[in-house]
């Protein structure tokens, strides 16, 4: 590499991903399903084409790896509540604008007058409710463990600072268990996993050790530029292929096996771990990040008392056979129809990492993208 | 949200007792906190993720994929070498 290395063009240059392409076919000698977890990762997969370089053997399974997908309803609605009332300022990510509760979105209350902010950063609500002092600025606190190290940031630096008219709604999922669900499910077809590389940046992957260990499969670390999608099949499949069991970390250039002690000390300071119900799917034990008790003031469920919900899902959404891998977006009556990023049914086809927004924005209608059917009988 | 995007550290400064950075985003310069890697220095890389640095890049192991796929060009090499050889007997 004669050039300073800017880590992602370089990730993106079509004759090494021919290479890694043609070593997998090279490698593959029977059918494999492998699933990829982060809704990133989703992502490049659609766009670039990724699973269509694959050779037809090998199936990749979309996961639950949106957690703006697998908010609960019930949380959504009370998020739109909160963000109704007059003295609060309610900030969050952009895709959460659009997501729809029972009834509307925040994009609508918005519209009618609500104070609904989006912000770059968790820290910029602190700013916020400093010049506000007499509004309460609450946080939709919604991610896997790569957001939590900065929400936690954001409530540890409010309470140093004496911040009292700040709030988080919290909706953090952790990965590990999620994996265990999908891998305990008696109708799991999944033999290897491409784990969520930016999840391992902060947590890093010892805990998937002993899960490989139970379950007999390959976790292959991954990041999330197309290279790096293929060079994670490829290692996959070797595993596969050889039989091998263990963890792999093909996202080395960020990734350490203990993750990053820094934000991991500070996410033990401020969360613990608690059950989580994740829309689609329902409740997996040991799920899910609530705030400690010591930093309970910050949180938005418990200044809020919100009234009884009546949660209405949508009858054609099938979100959660989508989150779990069950199910393509395609092959979804409603996808491109009834259900589109205009008017969405669910949140896949609202969120940023949602697969059915994937599939749509980036053209992928046919069934016919199945390959396995293709192949002469 | 899982979306990182590497950027280089240009200017470091605290704010509010914690370290923060000046980060160039292929000409965009944006706010970060450093908080998570206090051992981050100018010129260095981060992927960062919602403001915040998450991890220092590492430059060696950045490079590992190349050096894989140079040494598949190597094997090709070797390979065309031998199937000309074939051929010519």
């Amino acid at each position: 590499m004669s050039h300073a290395m800017k880590y992602q063009e370089e990730y993106r240059d079509a004759a090494a991903a021919k290479k890694l392409q043609q070593a997998i076919a090279a490698a593959t000698t029977r059918p494999w399903t492998i699933m990829e977890i982060c809704g990133g990762q989703t992502h490049t997969i659609v766009k670039y084409g990724i699973d269509e370089l694959l050779p037809p053997e090998i199936e990749l399974v979309h996961g639950p790896g949106c957690p703006v997908c697998v908010t609960p309803l019930e949380l959504i609605d009370k998020g739109i509540e909160i963000a109704s009332r007059p003295d609060v300022i309610f900030c969050s990510f952009g895709d959460m604008l659009r997501v729809p509760g029972s009834r509307r979105d925040l994009f609508a209350i918005k519209a009618l007058g609500a104070d609904v902010r989006i912000v770059y950063s968790p820290l910029d609500c602190l700013k916020i409710a400093r010049q506000n002092p007499g509004k309460t600025v609450v946080f939709f606190a919604v991610g896997f463990e790569t957001t939590a190290p900065a929400n936690a940031m954001a409530v540890w630096q409010a309470k140093r600072l004496g911040i009292t008219n700040f709030a988080v709604l919290v909706s953090h999922v952790l990965v590990p268990p999620a994996m265990t669900a999908i891998l305990s499910s008696p109708n799991n077809r999944v033999q290897g996993f491409l784990a969520a590389g930016h999840v391992c940046t902060v947590v890093g992957y010892e805990e998937y050790e002993p899960l490989a260990q139970r379950f007999n499969i390959p976790i292959v670390v991954t990041g999330f530029e197309p290279l790096d999608l293929l060079e994670g099949v490829y290692r996959c499949v070797l595993m596969l292929e050889k039989g091998r069991k263990g963890v792999d970390n093909q996202y080395s250039r960020v990734v350490r096996r203990a993750g990053n002690e820094h934000a991991r000390k500070l996410l033990d300071e401020v969360f613990e771990i608690a059950d989580r119900k994740w829309r689609g799917i329902g409740t997996i034990p040991q799920s899910g990040y609530r705030l400690r008790p010591e930093f309970e003031a910050f949180d938005a469920e418990r200044r809020f008392a919100v009234d009884r919900l009546e949660v209405l899902e949508s009858d054609a959404c099938i979100s959660g056979l989508i989150l779990q891998g069950v199910k393509k977006p395609h092959q979804c009556p409603a996808f491109g129809t009834l259900c589109t990023p205009e008017h969405p049914l669910g949140a896949t086809m609202v969120s940023s990492e949602g697969a059915c927004a994937a599939y749509f924005n980036y053209g992928r209608f046919r069934s016919g993208q199945d390959k396995r059917q293709l192949q002469p009988a | 949200m899982c979306l990182g995007i590497p950027g280089k550290i240009v200017d470091t400064y605290e704010e509010n007792d914690v370290q923060m950075g000046k980060v160039d985003f292929g000409g965009v310069f944006k706010r970060v906190c450093l908080a998570h890697t206090p051992q981050a220095q100018v010129g260095q890389f981060v992927i960062v993720h919602v403001g915040f640095a998450l991890q220092v890049i590492d430059e060696e192991e950045a490079k590992h994929v190349f050096a894989f796929l140079n040494g598949m060009n190597e094997l090709e090499e070797l390979h065309v070498g031998e199937t000309e050889r074939a051929s010519e007997t």
